[in-house]
């Protein structure tokens, strides 16, 4: 008997998404981004199947963080109280693919700041850069669901990429991303039967799932890396199998997870190398890690990291 | 689970009479039903309804396409009704030919005669072939695997990708004399027919035939498909409009593992898995 010839045969595909709406499409912005689309796994086969270049969101902040360490903030000192003027450094001086703008600031335990301000943020970060946005609440689920309706608004047809909706509450954001034209992130707590259902209950208000981009949570190097790497990997195979619930682009949150690693910033270790170097490596090799899994935006932070990481995207998907 | 919804076949009186009457709406219906509740494929099946049993193959796959794009799985024994109804298909998304034993004593060829009609009709198109040959439907494990083995070696001798190869080991109803232990040879069978090549060649049943002229045949059913599925059956000719039944598929298919469970996983199953 001959020898056949083993050849890839998944049947399914991840999602093709374009973010960003520009003047033709009836939005603001000078350029799209589009992800997604694999056909095979990370590096598995032929660059025709290897689907659209991963992308990196650099973070923009709704108002000046004060938990930041020195090594990170030193790179935004000067733009920290202007959200637009940060997102523009971080377009034509950092590379930054699209700016994920984070609401942190309207957190009730943070700054607790107002719709008004939130909507005034998206505006000038909206006129400062004419890249896609990426939109995110707090966290904090009440909160959130007064303020981010009022943000989608301001944002309105310029198909931004706005969340988070969670399985225990989806409702008010997805229906007005729905109303606004916007890409909408589900998010699960590292849990794929979760990610599953937050998709299903979208779907069911109606909610394209071509529009819909997952979140898993990220667990940064050392700190749950694990996890989200085999997650993201069993939600690629599962769109390569034909899972329709499953067979969106994933949105990664490598910044925020890799600075909160004590091994990213602690001056007092002289036996883990220099925390110059450190720092940004602990956000490169959490993103790298990723990558490899199957992610197609990753949010990050530091401009060094974002450097080797792209660096690292154009040498792949060459 | 490649679910073949069996319901468009003239053995069943309301489609016996849409066929006589010339009726298209019933049968429109029923492959609007069966692709709603889940069939990848639409059998067609003309039965004893007509004499003209090549017109009415035609017939009933032109009614179908008016109104459906779901594949369609011709069946008959007889190779001028296949071909009648490849004249008229749209094998475009695919069509499955069923079905073709191994060989038969008046005709070896007509293995080789199925592939070469596949081929003719489209890069999609599939067949189904019985573990039978000249000498008939093999009662024991190893008759079965050896006839598998020699459809699968053929089909890579003229180069048909394996994929577009069902296998069909012939389920034979259970409460037939001494045939009890059928349904354990025919799993047994699955396991080896599996490895048969790689990747594996497809495995499907004619399900219903498992539980005729029993009672509970529905329950039957729906045990025997979950158990052969573990045993590496991919596909089955079923009455998809039969709700418990893609239930037990959709549960089955979550345990093993092939799909992600949710709490919903039911719901989306026949959704959520449309190619």
């Amino acid at each position: 008997m001959p020898v056949p010839e083993v050849k890839e045969s998944f049947t399914g595909s991840v999602n093709r998404v374009t973010l960003g709406a520009t003047k033709d499409s009836g939005g603001t912005r000078t350029s799209t981004i589009t992800v997604g689309g694999a056909r095979n796994v990370v590096y598995g086969g032929s660059i025709e199947n290897a689907g659209e270049k991963p992308v990196i969101a650099m973070d923009v902040l709704d108002s000046r963080p004060d938990d930041w360490p020195d090594l990170l903030a030193e790179n935004y000192q000067d733009v920290m109280d202007s959200p637009g003027d940060w997102a523009k450094k971080c377009i034509e001086q950092f590379g930054a693919d699209l700016i994920c703008v984070k609401f942190e600031g309207i957190h009730p335990d943070k700054k607790d700041l107002d719709a008004a301000h939130a909507v005034k943020v998206t505006e000038d970060v909206l006129k400062a850069v004419g890249v896609p946005l990426v939109l995110w609440g707090s966290g904090y689920d009440e909160k959130d669901n007064q303020v981010m309706p009022k943000v989608s608004e301001a944002a309105k047809g310029e198909n931004a990429l706005i969340g988070s909706v969670k399985e225990d509450n989806y409702k008010a954001l997805t229906a007005i991303a729905l109303a606004d034209g916007h890409h909408l992130i589900t998010h699960a707590p590292l849990d794929i039967n979760i990610a599953k259902q937050v998709n299903i209950l979208v779907s069911d208000m109606g909610f394209p799932l071509e529009k819909v981009v997952t979140f898993q949570a990220t667990g940064a190097l050392g700190y749950g890396i694990e996890y989200a790497y085999s997650i993201q990997e069993r939600q690629r195979l599962a769109a390569l199998g034909g899972d329709k619930m499953m067979a969106m682009p994933a949105i990664c949150d490598v910044g925020y997870e890799a600075w909160r690693a004590k091994e990213s910033k602690l001056e007092d270790a002289p036996g883990w190398g220099d925390v110059k170097d450190r720092g940004p490596m602990w956000e490169a090799t959490t993103a790298i890690c990723l990558l490899q899994a199957g992610v197609d935006i990753i949010r990050m932070r530091h401009p060094r990291a974002v450097a080797t990481v792209k660096n690292f995207i154009n040498q792949i998907w060459q | 689970m490649i679910l073949i919804g069996e319901r468009i076949n003239g053995m069943f009186k309301d489609v016996k009479e849409a066929i006589a009457t010339k009726n298209k709406q019933p049968i429109q219906d029923l492959a609007k039903k069966q692709t709603e509740a889940g069939a990848t494929y639409l059998d067609v099946n003309v039965g004893t309804a007509a004499a003209d049993q090549e017109g009415t193959m035609q017939w009933l796959i032109e009614t179908i396409q008016e109104t459906s794009s779901t594949p369609l799985c011709l069946d008959s024994q007889k190779v001028n009704v296949i071909e009648a109804g490849l004249k008229v298909i749209n094998a475009e998304a695919g069509a499955i030919l069923n079905s073709t034993p191994l060989n038969k004593k008046n005709d070896e060829e007509i293995l080789d005669k199925y592939i070469e009609m596949a081929e003719q009709a489209g890069p999609k198109a599939s067949i189904i072939a019985l573990t039978m040959d000249k000498n008939g439907v093999p009662q024991d494990i190893d008759t079965r695997v050896a006839i598998a083995a020699e459809i699968v070696q053929k089909a890579m001798e003229k180069g048909f990708d394996t994929q577009r190869l069902f296998i069909d080991p012939i389920v034979l109803p259970v409460n037939v004399p001494n045939a009890q232990v059928q349904a354990g040879n025919l799993l047994a069978a699955m396991d080896q027919i599996k490895y048969l090549s790689d990747p594996a060649p497809h495995m499907t049943v004619g399900l219903s035939n498992i539980s005729q002229g029993t009672s509970e045949r529905n329950l039957i059913n729906r045990i025997f498909l979950a158990i052969a599925m573990s045993h590496g059956l991919d596909s089955a000719i079923v009455d998809v409009l039969d709700e418990k039944l893609v239930n037990a598929v959709a549960t089955a298919e979550m345990l093993m593992n092939k799909q992600i469970y949710s709490d919903s996983f039911l719901k989306v199953y026949t959704t959520a898995n449309k190619a």
